[in-house]
């Protein structure tokens, strides 16, 4: 079995996501022009700007196709940024995004950067142990539709909010796995990957 | 709301972690602001006045007006950074105090210790600081620096010296990781580099955080060429707004950071961009009018 996980690369910790990838021994490539996601079978996208990348991918003509190839099937996987960008409506922006994900997301619901955080979060699919979440200036899921599988949430002003969410091929987690040691989002991704 | 710990390194390093293969652009009015968020950069150095306008004034540069800084910051979604004196820890509780999202203890402004860098581990808003070769690189990042940068010279509109810092703390990391380990210790005096971070570059081969370009880019093939020459990132000061055609040029920019190697994409991005900024010639500016040589 040997597939091979396109990790989009136009700005932000691409580099984190590969390494945690190559670290449990999956074939990867890094995807910074159309030419690029000939061949991948899944996709990462990571964090950093959301607007930067929203850009480059209509700029570069990766967009379109994307969202086609997500919608016939392909798994994905979006953090933080990633997770933004897949989600089909974002609270006040008109942003460029994938919009393959049936929810609705507001960015920086915690705040600036000083109000970024880590947390040890429950996560049950990975198990019983929590997961060392990395929170920086993240989005937070408000709605969800009714394909949408909660992963995990937090409580913010007495409301249970979604953090990790997976809607059949599609996962997204509003933190960063990637900058942790812990691989078990990322493994659970290449099960999705594998089924 | 439920909340963990704040300003933790993993959450200081990370945010800079985000910003890589980006281009952070400094900007004065909100107009700006959004014109380079719409042009794609991945944050904004919000100032009072671009390095350009700063090395023509003359005088004591200082922080900017928090009004400047906050309108910037209503402005935009992205991350705003601000720029402290070096040393000047007040400014920079000032401007942690309203929330900028990382601060610039930047050579630009006029130093206000001659000896000291702020103790940056105290805060919970992350520094990024300027280098000009491995050791300074290192005693920011002791200091609590949580992203670096070339010192290159600000305002200049000309990138030989922040291809010099580059090249430098590129050599330097090599060496360090070439020499026997007997020589380490050797090595961290010489330089002035704390030992315990001189074992930490030599064991991953790369500074221990994010590394930008600053200091002199002023066209996509100066950004590309520092992303090829090893840099995570750039800042593009005076270049974008002090240029005939800001908002194309900041698109462009952006871009050739992304596609550093691709040469026709090169070649296509940097067409009819208008009138770059004016350039100085470094051997043109006094030594002691040289910003790279403040900081210590």
């Amino acid at each position: 079995m040997s597939k091979c996980i396109g990790v989009l690369a136009l700005q932000g910790a691409f580099r984190e996501h590969v390494a945690a990838l190559r670290a449990l021994g999956v074939e990867t490539r890094e995807v910074r022009q159309l030419r690029d996601l000939s061949g991948t079978d899944a996709m990462v996208i990571p964090g950093g700007e959301s607007t930067t990348m929203g850009k480059l991918l209509n700029e570069l003509g990766i967009m379109q196709p994307l969202r086609e190839r997500i919608d016939s099937g392909m798994p994905v996987f979006g953090t933080c940024a990633g997770l933004i960008l897949l989600c089909r409506e974002i609270v006040d922006s008109q942003q460029p995004r994938l919009g393959e994900l049936d929810a609705v997301v507001r960015r920086n619901a915690f705040g600036r950067q000083v109000d970024s955080f880590e947390e040890n979060l429950p996560v049950p699919v990975l198990g019983p142990e929590p997961f060392p979440a990395v929170f920086i200036r993240a989005p937070i899921i408000m709605n969800v539709g009714s394909g949408v599988e909660v992963l995990a949430h937090v409580t913010q002003d007495g409301d249970k909010r979604a953090v990790a969410v997976r809607q059949g091929n599609i996962l997204a987690a509003s933190f960063h796995p990637e900058l942790t040691e812990d691989t078990r989002f990322h493994k659970y991704f290449l099960d999705m990957c594998q089924s | 709301m439920s909340k963990g710990e704040t300003g933790t390194i993993r959450l200081k390093t990370g945010l800079a972690e985000m910003l890589k293969g980006g281009v952070i652009m400094d900007v004065t009015t909100p107009e700006q602001a959004k014109i380079a968020e719409e042009a794609g950069a991945c944050a904004v150095m919000a100032l009072e006045r671009v390095p350009a306008d700063i090395r023509a004034a003359g005088g004591v540069a200082r922080m900017a007006d928090p009004t400047i800084v906050q309108k910037i910051m209503e402005s935009v979604s992205i991350p705003v950074m601000a720029k402290a004196r070096i040393g000047h820890f007040v400014e920079a509780r000032i401007l942690e105090a309203m929330g900028v999202d990382y601060i610039d203890e930047s050579e630009v402004l006029t130093p206000a210790d001659d000896r000291y860098h702020i103790d940056k581990m105290k805060f919970t808003v992350p520094f990024v600081c300027g280098c000009r070769n491995l050791g300074e690189a290192l005693r920011r990042i002791a200091e609590g620096a949580a992203m670096i940068r070339t010192k290159g010279e600000p305002g200049t509109g000309n990138v030989v010296e922040a291809v010099r810092h580059c090249r430098m703390v590129m050599d330097q990391i090599r060496y360090l990781c070439a020499i026997r380990e007997d020589e380490v210790p050797n090595f961290a005096k010489e330089n002035g580099a704390p030992l315990e971070l001189c074992y930490i570059v030599r064991k991953d081969g790369k500074l221990p955080v994010v590394n930008f370009a600053a200091g002199g880019i002023a066209t996509p093939a100066d950004a590309a060429l520092m992303m090829q020459l090893g840099c995570d990132g750039v800042f593009v000061g005076s270049g974008i707004f002090k240029s005939g055609d800001p908002a194309k040029r900041a698109r462009a920019i952006v871009q050739a950071v992304t596609n550093y190697n691709d040469y026709k994409l090169l070649a296509e991005i940097s067409r009819d961009l208008g009138e770059p900024m004016v350039g100085i010639e470094i051997s043109t500016i006094p030594e002691n009018a040289r910003m790279q040589e403040r900081g210590w």
